[in-house]
């Protein structure tokens, strides 16, 4: 049933992680012996191994480092680069929603996220952090004035379940490696350019050159490419999860209606979050960009959202509802019997 | 050897199965402490409810009293049933109170009011949903007891299947909200 479920997603998401560090390490590792050929820190001379891949150990350094970081603050990164503060019960508005998120956090069988906020009149939210103990639900205040309590139940809702199943944990790495990739991919251009290229001459043949030439032909599209990559990842393990989220999120509140509404009432909202949100888009329950709400189909609308278009959200919600009038499928019903 | 391994993967599943066991019980204690929690916060509330609302009220005596006698009934009952009958008195009389409080503007302006409306609204939700997760954890650890191969360790260590929350017949329809409170529920 439903908690079997989450285990499943569950055990998805920790294999996912791990598979996401190491390729991530692969990546860097790959990264740096190519710039060590480049900069012939190391050749093969005869046949023979020389010098020592500095940049190697390096880049492999930095990707050990920078997924530790992403695994422990990766959260509040994240936080930080939307501008989010904790959220406190200051207004009436504000306690409705720490009461939302207790009633779903009770629904999902979780223990309560901290809650956030984010200043901005764009409704949206998001979760994060790398487990359920350690989780958090941040919403915008736009969400919090326009939503009503049944709304927000959906939206919270759909956030707990990204929380019960960890998808927090593979977001939020994603969302700061592609932050750590872009950095590494600028710096790695800037060096290239302005740094100093095989200066110093050592030894070795024609062929030994020719190699370390072809090497540094793909360093460099290794890094133009690595972003895009990172990007393209993003995407593509986020949209199947909203589905599964709206679909979590009516189990929650047994009530389909709750996220429908939210959903037609966010699909009516033209306005972008202002916030940078280039690494963290992915986070969020609806794609907080400007352009790319809209219902297009087809390969490259649908390899560059990382949401599915609202509209079949939407569509599915409906289908959902109409169901849920048939008594044979109100779960309640089935666990009341 | 090939029999060797076969014993240490039985032990090994056995184990695994226990734990499953022992864990979704406490999940299933844990879930019905949640809905008493709730329950208790839920009687704290009415007295303030109460004594906030009952001077703009007087026409509503009725729908006062009998929350304040169910809350009284559910505080001293002898048995689990009888407390529950009167805690799902309690779930009609405020949500009547509730949706009356909507029909009265000097209320709906008074800060302290609005308050305890919403700390009630999120626990009546809180007790919704804290029984349905009771409910849900309770399928679980019932579908492991009863089912092959786990039911062998659950016969042989004294799992028994839990009860569901059931609630009282009135509990569930769906509650209609009839603002001239003549009329019986149904």
């Amino acid at each position: 049933m439903a908690a079997s479920n989450f285990r499943a997603l569950e055990a998805t998401n920790r294999r996912e992680t791990v598979v996401l560090v190491v390729a991530f390490m692969l990546l860097l590792g790959a990264l740096g012996l190519g710039l060590d050929v480049a900069a012939r820190d190391i050749a093969i001379v005869n046949g023979q191994f020389v010098g020592f891949p500095v940049l190697t150990i390096a880049a492999l350094v930095f990707a050990g480092a920078q997924s530790m970081v992403s695994y422990y603050s990766g959260a509040s990164l994240v936080l930080l680069s939307v501008h989010a503060r904790e959220l406190t019960a200051d207004t009436p508005k504000h306690q409705v929603v720490l009461d939302v998120i207790n009633e779903m956090a009770t629904a999902a069988r979780m223990p309560v996220p901290k809650p956030y906020i984010i200043d901005d009149p764009s409704p949206n939210a998001f979760a994060t952090g790398r487990d359920p103990t350690h989780s958090i639900i941040c919403v915008t205040q736009g969400l919090v004035d326009q939503m009503d309590r049944e709304e927000l139940q959906g939206v919270i809702g759909h956030e707990m379940s990204h929380v019960a199943d960890y998808d927090i944990r593979t977001m939020m790495m994603i969302a700061v490696m592609v932050g750590g990739i872009a950095m590494l991919s600028d710096f790695v251009y800037r060096w290239m350019f302005f740094g100093g290229f095989g200066a110093r001459g050592r030894g070795g043949n024609n062929r030994d050159n020719q190699a370390a030439a072809l090497i540094t032909v793909a360093v460099i599209i290794l890094a133009a490419l690595a972003p895009i990559f990172s990007q393209l990842l993003a995407m593509a393990v986020s949209r199947q999860r909203e589905y599964l989220a709206d679909a979590s999120s009516v189990e929650f509140t047994r009530n389909p209606r709750a996220l429908l509404r939210a959903l037609e009432h966010i699909a009516k909202i033209e306005s972008p979050l202002k916030q940078g949100t280039a690494g963290t888009g992915h986070l969020f329950i609806v794609n907080p960009r400007e352009g790319v709400r809209e219902d297009d189909e087809g390969f490259f609308a649908n390899l560059f959202s990382t949401h599915p278009p609202l509209s079949r959200r939407i569509a599915r919600l409906q289908a959902l509802l109409g169901a849920a009038s048939a008594p044979t499928l109100d779960a309640s019903a089935q666990a009341n019997t | 050897m090939v029999f060797l391994i076969i014993i240490v993967a039985i032990v090994v599943w056995a184990v695994f199965a226990y734990n499953r066991l022992v864990s979704l019980r406490n999940q299933v204690d844990n879930s019905w402490r949640q809905i008493d929690v709730q329950l208790k916060r839920r009687h704290d509330l009415i007295p303030n409810l109460v004594e906030a609302v009952k001077g703009y009220m007087q026409f509503e005596r009725d729908t006062l009293t009998q929350v304040v006698e169910a809350r009284a009934k559910a505080i001293s009952a002898p048995d689990q049933a009888s407390r529950m009958a009167a805690e799902s008195q309690i779930t009609t009389g405020l949500g009547r109170l509730l949706a009356v409080i909507e029909n009265y503007p000097q209320l709906k302006a008074d800060e302290n009011v609005l308050k305890l409306q919403e700390e009630l609204t999120t626990t009546e939700n809180q007790i919704a949903f804290a029984r349905q997760a009771y409910n849900d954890v309770v399928l679980e650890l019932n579908t492991r007891i009863q089912s092959f191969p786990s039911n062998l360790i659950a016969g042989n260590f004294g799992f028994k299947a839990a009860e569901y929350f059931k609630g009282a017949p009135e509990d569930q329809a769906v509650p209609k909200v009839d603002l001239s409170m003549t009329a019986p529920r149904a």
